[in-house]
């Protein structure tokens, strides 16, 4: 309603300030810096990784794959793939209401958005993999720690991002259902859903992309799935079977990957 | 009684913007009253302490003599049901059907469960197609609401505000998008609806023409405070430059220079 009169509103100034050049240099000096020190203190060297190509040539030539170790690949990699798309479905479900829980526009109160944010900011500072590697010795080895760990994983970054999409939508149509009489769930259900649909659903397939690779990883930690195996082989020096996991991970990633993209291509 | 008392109110905005400064206002049922006004004036605030959807922080509005400013919870909500309103940008849900934009004017109204499945009363849906052909739009109901041209959007906000069955309706800035034919085509079947149902209607408006044309009453405002009521033939150009604070011919020609 307050429209800024042009007369009063601020000139423009013609070239930047001393302060924000100074910032300017300012950030770059630091950027360089961290740089600096980034590089002694990690050790890198480009040397050392120019010396490790020859090896990895030498590593990769022993890495034919042995067809034989398909049969004992194929369960393990279902499992994984189970527990990818078990975690979406659980986070996604437990992760919806806390969306608009966390968004100023969809909110009980403030009190209430704060701890809902707080605690999404929480469990998304804490990676997967240590979820995992703390819940595989309490819930047992296997498939379960894997799926509560990418479930947490889930919830927790879809209603980041989608929290971010509903702070975004058209206020028009919610103070409109507002105005009639609707209620915060309809007001979400008929105003709110209908904006964000198709976001929705290319956030959760996007996300299925990433719980698909992470329950690969997560398995090096007992986690269940095709990790557990991929660890036997590498302890044990399976250069075949290694090999063949490599190449089956990556067919049905890639799989995976092409058909969510063309999923999520078609919504939008 | 009136069917809207305004009593003493006032809105300070937490920003500190004192956007009402004290408005006493009655209004008998069936008046269809414009607000005129500068941006800024109060007009808005002013019809949206009607449906509490602005909290007034001194003073109280009521409706029939229930107040709405202290209403809460499911009684706001049963309140509100009864208050048409319509927007300068029509509010629609752009991405679903007119029909179910329409329907959207039932929420108030129906089972709690059958809101959110989504599923609504037979009754209910002969009753928004009903809406539909009274604003003129019967055939649209399937089309998807951003498909349709601005008159005809905001007739779709017109037939979702008929679907609650209101007895008040509010009406901000309702044509101030729209081309002066259209404008003109989307008052004149406001004004036509609100006397056939006998709705207490408020518009605001900004162009002067149309104030004098359609209102049975007009107020003035001017920084937070009502500086003028009464009919369109007592509001002359005086008035208006009065209200607006500068002379109209100036506003004319800048109006058409630009």
């Amino acid at each position: 309603m307050a429209v800024p009169d042009p007369a009063t509103s601020h000139a423009v100034p013609l070239r930047p300030s001393i302060a924000s050049r100074l910032l300017n240099w300012g950030t770059w000096a630091i950027i360089l810096a961290l740089f600096v020190v980034s590089v002694r203190q990690t050790g890198f060297n480009l040397e050392v990784i120019g010396e490790g190509a020859f090896d990895f040539v030498r590593f990769f030539r022993r890495l034919v794959p042995d067809w034989r170790a398909l049969p004992e690949i194929w369960r393990p990699l279902l499992e994984t793939i189970q527990i990818a798309y078990l975690a979406t479905v659980f986070g996604t479900l437990i992760g919806l209401p806390v969306i608009f829980l966390a968004s100023f526009n969809t909110t009980v109160n403030a009190p209430v958005m704060w701890l809902a944010r707080s605690i999404l900011t929480v469990l998304r500072s804490i990676p997967d993999l240590l979820y995992a590697a703390i819940l595989a010795p309490i819930l047992a080895i296997g498939p379960l720690p894997g799926v509560v760990a990418l479930t947490i994983f889930t919830m927790a970054v879809l209603a980041k991002l989608a929290s971010e999409t509903v702070e975004a939508v058209d206020p028009g149509p919610l103070e409109a259902l507002r105005a009639a009489g609707a209620g915060r769930n309809r007001v979400i259900a008929y105003a709110v859903m209908p904006q964000i649909a198709a976001t929705l659903t290319s956030y959760v397939l996007y996300i299925f992309e990433i719980n698909v690779r992470a329950s690969v990883v997560i398995g090096l930690v007992g986690a269940g799935g095709i990790g557990i195996l991929l660890n036997r082989y590498l302890s044990f020096f399976d250069y075949g079977g290694l090999g063949t996991m490599i190449v089956v991970i990556f067919v049905v990633v890639l799989a995976i990957d092409q058909l969510s993209v063309w999923a999520r291509s078609r919504l939008i | 009684m009136p069917h809207i008392t305004f009593t003493d109110v006032e809105v300070t905005y937490p920003t500190g913007l004192r956007a009402l400064k004290g408005v006493d206002l009655e209004i008998p049922r069936g008046q269809f009253v414009v607000i005129v006004g500068l941006s800024g004036a109060g007009k808005s605030t002013l019809i949206r302490t009607v449906n509490n959807l602005v909290v007034p922080s001194r003073g109280d509005v009521a409706i029939e003599g229930r107040s709405v400013t202290r209403a809460k919870g499911t009684e706001l909500r049963r309140m509100r049901s009864g208050i048409g309103m319509i927007f300068q940008t029509f509010n629609l849900v752009k991405r679903s059907s007119v029909l179910r934009n329409v329907l959207a004017g039932r929420l108030g109204a129906v089972h709690p469960l059958r809101g959110v499945t989504g599923l609504f009363p037979r009754a209910d849906v002969a009753f928004a197609h009903e809406c539909l052909r009274r604003v003129g739009i019967p055939e649209k109901a399937f089309n998807r609401a951003d498909a349709l041209s601005g008159g005809q959007q905001q007739r779709v906000g017109i037939a979702r505000a008929l679907a609650q069955k209101p007895s008040v309706m509010l009406a901000d800035e309702p044509v101030a998008s729209l081309d002066p034919p259209t404008s003109h085509a989307v008052l004149r079947d406001l004004k036509r609806i609100a006397r056939e149902d006998g709705i207490t209607t408020i518009v605001n408006l900004h162009f002067i023409d149309m104030a004098r044309e359609y209102a049975d009453r007009i107020i003035g405002m001017r920084d937070g405070l009502i500086v003028f009521d009464g009919t369109a033939a007592q509001a002359t150009d005086r008035v208006f430059e009065d209200i607006y604070g500068r002379p109209i011919d100036e506003e004319r020609d800048l109006r058409g220079r630009t």
